[in-house]
């Protein structure tokens, strides 16, 4: 059994975007500032810091969570993706692209949280209605768009990521 | 906003995590999937010296089709609400994990920590009184289960001992006959309920209510199981439906707060009571 100290720091190795990572932490540090102050992946976002609003929304094992609601410590050993895993060097993805021709963003505060949501979203949901991606976004606080961008860019990823993989059937 | 330091433990077993609350009692905290009291820490309503983490507990996770369902206290409420098998012989909870936060927490959040958190406006724990399930709670000494209905005592406050962990919940299967309905009233789809009703209803062969079990949450303290024994008998149809919410209503003693007044959430509970009634009635007939 894992037990520490609530001064201790203690090392934390995990697997950020396919690369392994590693830092220091005490049990109290949660996850985003982990992320962000330790790993330097400033991508994701810190809103409310309780679980509100979504900004800080990562993947963690596979599944769409807020990362300011758990603690480092409890990512030992975890595969997480971050905003910073989705574009090709300078090409964005299929989704960030959609984001940007509909636009899914002004300030962009929300961003990487609804981008890693939408994500996991896609894959459980490859040909989601107009309802169930709001529904998904109900987990998330935009104060720019509107939300009707984001909508749109979202259903439009799923048409796109649809046609790559007839696609690739077809080939 | 950061919690104040704690220290961690991480408890691979039961065995490990009931030892540690026999030894720590009133000091250890629990930590399930943290849509609760996680944002309690970072706001430092809770100032726990030990924060005991049970999510890599093997097998606490598990949903067992028997007698009755049952599902791991650290079953996560989005894996539960993807089992359709499951939702075929617990049809109140397809009504009603829609409901539970949004995706991204129901993929962390579980049902143990749902229920031993006891927010009144809570939904599962109110499902779980509507149904009649029953609440496993793992010690040292032993393992004793608490029917639904006299787990949650108030605000925050229920049943369990502090050197108890619940280890699962036991929900009735479906019944023949039977119709199940869930409604509730949000500012937001996904916050907290200003009310919420639930019911199951089993008719006889002759239409008439053979068992009635309704239930109100965010309405009072804790979810508050309505007496409908005066309507047993009675048939199952629209004017019934009415005397029961109407009546059902009166008796409630209504929390206010800045989200409602106490009128406000009675109303409510008829008319939600009114329409999960004849839902189900109608699920029933039509089935
Ligand atoms: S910062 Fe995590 S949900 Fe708002
Ligand atoms: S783009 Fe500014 S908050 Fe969403």
């Amino acid at each position: 059994m894992r037990r520490i100290g609530g001064n201790e720091r203690h090392r934390i190795e995990l697997t950020v975007n396919g690369r392994s990572h590693a830092g220091e932490a005490e049990p109290r540090m949660l996850l985003s500032d982990f992320l962000r102050h330790r790993l330097g992946l400033y991508g994701t976002h810190v809103g409310c810091e309780h679980g509100v609003c979504g900004a800080c929304t990562v993947i963690v094992d596979g599944r769409a969570v807020r990362s300011c609601t758990q603690y480092a410590i409890q990512a030992e050993g975890a595969t997480i993706e971050t905003v910073e895993g989705l574009a090709d060097g300078e090409r964005l993805n299929a989704l960030q692209q959609a984001f940007h021709e509909h636009h899914g963003l002004q300030c962009g505060f929300c961003s990487a949280g609804i981008l890693m949501s939408a994500v996991h979203f896609l894959k459980e949901n490859p040909r989601p209605s107009e309802a169930a991606v709001r529904d998904m976004l109900s987990g998330h606080i935009c104060r720019c768009t509107g939300y009707d961008g984001i909508v749109r860019a979202i259903l439009d990823a799923a048409g796109t990521l649809k046609d790559q993989t007839k696609e690739t059937i077809g080939e | 906003m950061k919690p104040v330091a704690f220290d961690y433990c991480r408890p691979e077993s039961v065995e490990e995590a009931t030892a540690l609350l026999h030894e720590l009692g009133g000091d250890a905290v629990l930590l399930a999937g943290g849509m609760s009291l996680g944002p309690m820490l970072n706001m430092r309503l809770v100032r726990p010296s030990v924060i005991v983490d049970i999510n890599r507990i093997e097998g606490l996770d598990r949903i067992v089709l028997n007698d009755s369902v049952v599902i791991g206290a650290m079953a996560r409420q989005g894996d539960v609400m993807a089992d359709v098998n499951l939702l075929g012989e617990v049809p109140l909870l397809e009504a009603v994990l829609p409901h539970v936060g949004h995706f991204q927490t129901r993929n962390r959040g579980t049902f143990g920590g749902s229920v031993g958190h006891a927010d009144p406006s809570a939904e599962i724990p109110l499902a779980l009184v509507t149904l009649g399930g029953t609440v496993e709670l793992t010690a040292r000494r032993g393992v004793r289960r608490v029917p639904a209905a006299e787990f949650f005592h108030g605000v925050l406050t229920t049943a369990r001992r502090a050197d108890e962990m619940i280890t699962a919940l036991h929900w009735p299967r479906r019944r023949r006959r039977s119709g199940y309905a869930f409604e509730e009233v949000a500012q937001r789809h996904g916050d907290f309920a200003i009310a919420a009703v639930a019911c199951m209803a089993s008719l006889g062969e002759g239409g008439e209510l053979a068992e009635l079990r309704l239930a109100f949450g965010g309405v009072e303290d804790r979810p508050i199981l309505a007496d409908t024994s005066s309507f047993i008998g009675a048939p199952a149809d629209g004017a019934s439906a009415a005397e029961i919410a109407a009546k059902v209503a009166d008796g409630l003693e209504p929390m206010e707060d800045i989200a409602a007044s106490a009128d406000y959430r009675r109303a409510l509970a008829r008319t939600l009571g009114l329409s999960v009634l004849e839902r189900a009635f109608e699920q029933v007939a039509g089935s």
